[in-house]
């Protein structure tokens, strides 16, 4: 954990670690006896066209509103052991699909016969469920004119190393994986944005190159688009409004992998941070649980130890080791009870730590005692909510360990909540 | 479900740099330890008796409203023994005991509790404080008769308090370097400036203050005090000399840059610093006070949340 320097004058700069010059390989995690698989929508039972018991091959797609709804690739061959409603964070609603592994692996051909001629339709149809989680949607989308893709060869948080191994080691699957994106898309400008240090590791890959500065939160997207881009993301927008898709290294690759081979990618790469700090790239079956990944690697748990999904900035805690790894999990910290550092209730003291070191220049100190009060609605239009973008460093600085993050996050749900319900009463 | 092991769950981030209140507050008071031990070494006994009771009679004020209230005892952050520290240090040494437990009184409950508490008060407590005392009891704090018992080997006249009635003239018997010393009649510790300095200058190392406000506060003195020198020679005394004299220094470093009642962003924070030092300035060449510093806090205080709406344009912001 990175703490406050002795001296102090000006903000403190967090910076994003490098991969070494020799990459590591990852360590594979053995195929799981169970993989749970979560899918994007809530469990309609009478919807769902597989029950448990039905046998499933590895690669074949479980869909449950027909056509062109959400589905999920099933990573192992098996039989369905259950079906189950299941709730994330922030209202993330899910039905979690258990498939018990069998002994002898099988792949679905569905794929295959339809991956000779590229086309979106079916890299949407099948891919969406692929590791790095490669998104379509805006390019299907009419309203969003999307006219560059930016392909990541980093991570947004601190610590992670997932999609730099991506880029380092399987680059000609990014390569392949570019020229089906530009072939599928139409669209022909694609940036490669990568830690700025890694720049001259790379030869012509049909795309343009740029350098993203070292300290934390430059990879974030709206700094990327700020910054490298010099395209301005208004609050309240994304940088898909602004005509661009971001996508990890890691989801590229698994594009070019899965036209150049007729196989969909079914395995994960996470980095592993373990309580010692130490990072281990990790690759596992999506949906393997987590607790066969620590015990893998030889990590032990501890009540009170904190568990969390993604990086220590912006991750989500989670609350069991059954939790599966996901096509978006690019890391799993591991977190001693004694390192832990708890909120507490005390009041703002307008030290100012958080203005200062606030990337997008939101007067924090006012945010917080509109957010507290819960005025959310007054916050975004004098205090720039929306022009928050989720880094986390207001908490991370906080003397008062105020859960500003926390405000905000819950902030901008319970907005989005209300103005799609005023949206649906109209 | 029974024998799964339990984890911590909360929401990110999940690192903290280690910061706290009571990490400010007890390194706020380490940087005063040099003015306070110079204070007590000058004046004795008495000086270590107002410094205690000070500081004991402010813990105990929040204790009392911590129970009143019903909040949870918050006597552990620090805040109340600072600012007990504070005004113990803008005390003459021979004060009695009921207007120090009726100053800390006054900060603890009216100054900051009144006002919501930590964080939430408008003003700085200890400033509310002193200048309520001065308004009620000002004969206590005539710092030439409240010391006349003392022999220090040095003009036992307070600077500020000669210059006010007699003009420049009265004040060349003090050198600035006996005035960076300590060599001056005034509170137990606003008088010495070294240390004062030190232990401002930690506190900006260390990011417990904004230099911002410190600096500019000591540049916008300076600049006021430089401008009537040059005027009138004869009446108003040199930039040095006021910042080396009465509660200057302890105002730029402990008294201006308290976090609740000064501002955060960059270019209010100068304003304010400034306006509190040119402030000063005015107050003692053509007001009616001997010392200005309380005064220009004040005021500055009061502008503060106006001055903090100049701010910069946060990313994306439309319009």
């Amino acid at each position: 954990m990175i703490k406050r320097p002795f001296i102090r004058l000006s903000k403190p700069r967090i910076q994003y670690a490098l991969l070494g010059v020799k990459v590591m390989e990852p360590q594979e995690i053995p195929l799981p006896g169970i993989v749970t698989l979560l899918l994007d929508s809530p469990l309609i039972r009478k919807d769902i066209p597989f029950k448990v018991g039905d046998a499933v091959k590895t690669g074949q797609k479980l869909s449950i509103a027909g056509e062109g709804g959400p589905y999920v690739i099933s990573s192992v061959t098996g039989t369905i052991s259950a079906i189950s409603p299941f709730y994330g964070d922030y209202g993330r609603v899910c039905t979690a699909i258990s498939i018990k592994t069998g002994r002898k692996e099988e792949l679905d051909k569905d794929f295959a016969a339809k991956s000779q001629g590229a086309t979106l339709d079916t890299a949407a149809e099948f891919l969406g469920f692929t590791p790095g989680a490669p998104c379509f949607a805006a390019f299907r989308d009419p309203d969003k004119a999307i006219h560059t893709i930016v392909v990541f060869g980093g991570n947004t948080d601190l610590m992670i190393a997932t999609n730099q191994y991506a880029i380092k080691s399987r680059i000609e699957d990014i390569g392949h994986g570019i020229s089906i994106l530009k072939q599928i898309t139409g669209i022909e400008k694609i940036v490669i944005a990568v830690p700025r240090d890694l720049v001259p590791g790379f030869g012509h890959v049909g795309a343009e190159l740029k350098g993203v500065d070292l300290s934390y939160p430059s990879a974030h997207p709206k700094m990327i688009m700020e910054r490298e881009l010099k395209l301005t993301v208004p609050a309240g927008k994304n940088c898909e409004d602004m005509g661009v898709v971001f996508m990890s290294a890691e989801a590229v690759a698994s594009i070019g992998k899965a036209f150049s081979t007729g196989e969909i990618p079914h395995k994960k790469i996470l980095t592993l941070v373990k309580k010692d700090g130490t990072q281990q790239l990790i690759s596992a079956r999506i949906g393997t649980p987590m607790g066969d990944v620590f015990s893998a690697c030889g990590v032990s748990l501890n009540e009170k130890d904190r568990l969390i999904i993604g990086g220590p900035l912006t991750g989500s805690s989670i609350y069991s080791e059954d939790y599966p790894v996901g096509i978006d999990t690019d890391a799993v910290v591991v977190q001693d009870k004694a390192d832990i550092s708890l909120v507490s209730d005390y009041p703002c003291i307008n030290c100012g730590e958080c203005v200062r070191i606030c990337p997008a220049k939101i007067p924090v100190n006012m945010l917080v005692r509109y957010l507290e009060a819960g005025h959310y609605e007054q916050a975004a239009d004098e205090y720039d909510l929306y022009s928050c973008i989720d880094c986390g460093l207001c908490s991370f600085v906080c003397v008062s360990k105020i859960p500003v993050f926390q405000y905000i996050r819950l902030a901008k749900h319970e907005l989005g909540r209300l103005n799609a319900a005023e949206a649906t009463n109209e | 479900m029974s024998n799964e092991k339990k984890f911590i769950v909360s929401h990110a981030p999940f690192w903290h740099d280690g910061s706290s209140i009571s990490e400010r507050s007890y390194h706020t008071m380490l940087a005063a330890m040099p003015a306070v031990l110079f204070g007590l070494i000058q004046y004795g006994i008495p000086a270590l008796a107002v410094i205690s009771l000070s500081i004991s009679t402010a813990i105990i004020w929040e204790l009392i409203i911590n129970k009143i209230t019903k909040l949870p005892n918050t006597i552990g952050d620090g805040n109340a023994a600072l600012m007990g520290l504070v005004f113990g240090m803008m005390m003459p040494a021979t004060l009695p005991w009921w207007i120090v437990a009726t100053g800390t009184f006054i900060a603890v409950v009216i100054g900051k509790y009144i006002f919501g508490g930590i964080g939430s008060n408008a003003f700085h407590p200890v400033v509310v404080s002193i200048t309520i005392l001065l308004i009620s009891w000002n004969s206590y704090f005539d710092f030439d008769n409240a010391l006349v018992n003392y022999d220090f080997g040095f003009p036992a006249v307070f600077p500020l308090g000669a210059l006010k009635a007699f003009g420049t003239g009265s004040i060349h018997g003090f050198s600035l370097s006996g005035l960076l010393m300590g060599q001056q009649v005034g509170a137990i510790g606003s008088t010495f400036g070294l240390g004062l300095i030190i232990g401002g200058i930690y506190l900006i190392l260390r990011g417990f203050i904004r230099w911002e406000i410190s600096i500019s506060f000591l540049a916008g003195m300076f600049l006021a005090a430089m401008i009537f020198n040059m005027a009138n020679p004869e009446k108003f005394a040199g930039p040095f000399f006021h910042i080396l004299t009465g509660y200057s220094l302890i105002g730029a470093f402990f008294l201006a840059t308290e976090d609740s009642s000064s501002p955060v962003n960059c270019i209010p924070m100068l304003i304010y610093g400034a306006g509190a030092g040119i402030l000063t300035v005015l107050i003692r060449n053509i007001g009616a006070y001997v010392d200005g510093v309380l005064y220009a806090i004040l005021i500055m205080n009061l502008v503060n949340p106006l001055l903090d709406k100049i701010r910069p344009k946060a990313i994306g912001k439309v319009a």
